[in-house]
């Protein structure tokens, strides 16, 4: 009796507690509402949005519903998240192992990148970016050109846009390059396991990564060009760039931001895996007559991976979270084109605010429930 | 008299080769100095992308003439240990000191030798150099906001007292220090409320109300992140037990509650306390801007927080829990005197670490309109009088910051290394 007592009470305690505070919201929320003559739903998703935004992946104009106004946010969130997690990867792990490297001067210059961009506050960065270093950037009409094709200017980078021909033959081509690969690796490993034999796998992978591909050019009939970008004249004194694919730099100011300050976390990472397997393993390794790239390939790597893969995916989650600060300069992500053009002009506050902060948890949830799959399956069994 | 081999240093002809290599390194150096601090170019006699690359070549040749393994000489040793092991880390270690040495007179006369910090307006900035006038002249209300210049020793003093009340623990008697958790957790946040309102905010004692929109600056920050430090701390741990807990309800919501404040960013958070919160609060009941966000980031930050404290509960051998059931402590005694003692030694580093996030995390309160650095850097930089200075501006801003978030890091690594070796 004393133990029911015991489990039973603290949890109704608790239960109530959380259902009071949410019938009290709830209820102040209804009387608020009903006061300023706001109600609720969701069916303002359907409206004409009747703002425009300055950057979209997709077609969108005013005259689209809020539900697609909230996608185009959504997809520039994903996009800004995207190419910075590829910059920030490859950054993080160069100077994850520069930190390892014998040279003094590389170990300490990377030692010092991790410590000067990871104390600076994210938001800092990127208005630094934004308003200090993009700014001091020439002007259309004075721009140089980067490669001899890209122009970097104060509006924003420009470079060429690729016009393709049969693009499909060519996704193929690639695709039957990936596929014949993968067959390629599992012949590689039986032949490994039965015979003993080894062939040079990753040669021929490259090989044929280039060859087939190639091949849909000269016989599939894809062709293609680049659209690259001219200056013309506005007016008197204005100038911009057509043709070719404009990045704004509010875009550029973001992922330079968000890639130089995670990279800091991900190198942390990186050497902290690299670290974390035992010396022991690798003289083991060489013992047993493998090749210096094997023992990297075969031994340190899985076990550093291990390791390194789900703190990285973490530090992938916080930059998409953080991406989220584009709105501070208005770059048109999910939280400025949606908790603020849309909030601002349909009032609805509680659903706006929800249906943002679902999508980012939905996002987190997602990746996390993956990793905690991935973690369960690469866990070391331990008898 | 041997030959000299180009491509085979070795230990018999050691005095040669290092004094060549050196001489060629030296050469090398001077040629990228001069370029770069005198504007001299001295191999402008060579033809076209050779110029650029002499230095580097003489460079390697000269690094690669030095390196000679197990020469005697311990200073050579050192160096190729350290900067010269193979050609492949030479050309890292000369591109390194090249870029350097390049970056170095430009960045030093825009910070420091073109800069101007004279005078006490725009006109004074003539130079090409930083223009450190601008934050001389703003140096107030980047620490202060919009509170009122006469005013500026009521944030002083509450912070000065704040600090040193936090310190009181040190100084207390040994028979006092079993008091010093329910110090710090409990009485502690209440007095530093108390200073803080009563001084900064004003209103009674014939000190004059100051609004909180008036607050701003370097000094919000740091109001901000003390009082989401002090509250999110007591809450993450009751959650982290939560968690813990064997009780379905008591577990899932804490569950719930972590996972929902770690799965969204804190600006959607903070959006959240800004437009939707106010909604739910009753008709006539008003809650001021900052005592909202204040309140956001401490749910958000104690998610965190309580997901470090559950590590360390975690990490504790199941022996304690069960050595103290064995003395017949309960659920609460067994935490209060037991577990949570050792486990929140263990987490120190973590919180640390969280503490230093949470600061670094305040600048977004400029997002819904409070105004600390950055927002008040975004202030003074679309002031007319002011246009064009957000560089330093933000170089500013920056440097305090870092100095800052280094010194906490630093401090919670030492804390790391104090408490590592005790286990």
């Amino acid at each position: 009796m004393n133990n029911i007592i015991k489990r039973y009470i603290p949890q109704i305690l608790a239960i109530l507690f959380v259902v009071l505070i949410f019938g009290f919201l709830t209820l102040n929320a209804q009387t608020n509402m009903d006061n300023r003559g706001i109600d609720f739903g969701f069916g303002f998703l359907s409206q004409e949005s009747s703002f425009d935004v300055q950057f979209s992946l997709i077609e969108y104009s005013g005259s689209d519903s809020y539900a697609r106004a909230f996608l185009v946010g959504l997809l520039n969130t994903l996009l800004v998240s995207f190419i910075s997690i590829i910059i920030c990867t490859i950054l993080g792990v160069i100077i994850g192992v520069a930190r390892l490297s014998s040279n003094y001067l590389i170990k300490n210059s990377a030692a010092w990148y991790v410590e000067f961009f990871r104390n600076i506050p994210l938001l800092l960065q990127i208005f630094f970016w934004y308003y200090a270093a993009l700014r001091a950037l020439p002007m259309p009409e004075k721009a140089d050109a980067w490669f001899g094709v890209t122009y970097m200017t104060v509006k924003g980078y420009y470079i060429p846009a690729m016009v393709w021909e049969n693009l499909n033959v060519f996704l193929y081509c690639g695709l039957a390059a990936i596929i014949a690969i993968i067959v390629l690796r599992n012949y590689a490993n039986k032949l490994r396991d039965t015979q003993g034999k080894q062939i040079p796998v990753l040669l021929y992978s490259v090989g044929l990564l280039i060859v087939l591909p190639l091949l849909s050019f000269l016989l599939g009939g894809v062709s293609l060009e680049f659209e690259i970008p001219e200056l013309k004249k506005l007016s008197k004194i204005s100038y911009i760039y057509e043709g070719g694919i404009s990045l704004p730099p509010e875009l550029i100011a973001l992922v330079l931001a968000l890639s130089l300050y995670t990279s800091t976390f991900v190198a942390e990472c990186v050497r902290a895996g690299i670290e974390g397997v035992s010396k022991g393993q690798k003289e083991a390794a060489a013992s047993v007559g493998l090749t210096p790239n094997q023992v990297l390939k075969l031994v340190i790597m899985p076990q550093a991976l291990r390791i390194i893969i789900p703190p990285t995916t973490n530090q992938y989650l916080n930059l998409t979270k953080n991406s989220s600060l584009a709105a501070a300069i208005a770059y048109p992500d999910l939280v400025l084109v949606f908790a603020g053009t849309a909030l601002m002009q349909t009032g609805k506050a509680i659903e706006i605010v929800s249906i943002t902060m679902l999508t980012y948890l939905t996002i987190s949830l997602t990746i996390a429930a993956i990793m905690n799959w991935y973690n369960k399956k690469i866990e070391i069994k331990e008898k | 008299m041997q030959t000299i081999n180009f491509l085979k240093p070795n230990r018999d002809n050691i005095k040669n080769y290092s004094i060549i290599g050196s001489f060629l390194v030296l050469v090398s150096l001077i040629d990228v100095i001069s370029n770069a601090f005198l504007k001299i170019n001295l191999t402008s006699f060579l033809p076209g992308s050779l110029t650029t690359l002499f230095p580097l070549i003489i460079g390697l040749i000269g690094l690669n003439m030095m390196r000679i393994d197990y020469s005697g000489n311990k200073k050579l040793d050192l160096l190729n240990k350290n900067i010269n092991t193979n050609n492949f880390n030479a050309l890292l270690t000369l591109l390194i000191l090249f870029s350097i040495i390049k970056a170095l007179p430009q960045s030093l006369s825009w910070m420091i030798f073109d800069a101007t910090i004279s005078g006490d307006s725009k006109d004074a900035c003539t130079g090409t150099g930083a223009c450190w006038t601008y934050i001389k002249v703003w140096f107030r209300r980047f620490m202060y906001g919009m509170y009122p210049n006469e005013f500026h020793w009521r944030i002083n003093t509450a912070f000065i007292l704040v600090i040193a009340l936090g310190f009181v623990g040190y100084f207390m008697k040994e028979n006092l220090k079993k008091y010093l958790a329910l110090y710090y957790v409990i009485i502690y946040p209440v007095i530093a409320y108390l200073v803080i309102y009563y001084l900064i905010s004003g209103g009674s004692f014939g000190l004059q109300w100051v609004e909180t929109g008036a607050w701003g600056g370097l000094s919000l920050t740091f109001i901000v992140s003390f009082f989401c430090l002090i509250f999110c701390f007591p809450l993450g741990m009751i959650f982290a037990l939560g968690r813990r807990s064997n009780l379905p309800a008591i577990k899932y919501i804490s569950i719930c509650y972590i996972e929902f404040w770690r799965g969204v960013p804190l600006i959607t958070v903070l959006f959240m306390s800004s437009v939707m919160f106010p909604m739910f609060l009753p008709e006539d009941f008003f809650m001021d801007k900052l005592v909202r966000v204040i309140i956001a980031i401490t749910l958000f930050e104690a998610a965190y927080c309580a997901e470090v404290i559950r590590g360390g509960l975690q990490s504790l051998p199941r022996g304690q829990y069960d050595a103290a059931k064995s003395l017949g402590m309960g659920y609460w005694k067994m935490h209060i005197f037991v577990i949570l003692p050792q486990a929140l030694k263990l987490v120190i580093p973590g919180i640390a670490n969280t503490f230093l996030a949470l600061v670094k995390d305040t600048p977004l309160i400029f997002v819904v309109g409070l105004a600390e650095l950055a927002g008040m850097l975004a202030l003074a930089k679309t002031n007319p009088k002011w246009l064009g200075f957000a560089m330093e501006g933000y170089i500013f801003a920056s440097i305090v910051f870092w100095i800052i978030c280094y010194a906490m890091s630093k401090y919670s690594y030492n804390l790391e290394a104090k408490y590592k070796t005790e286990r």
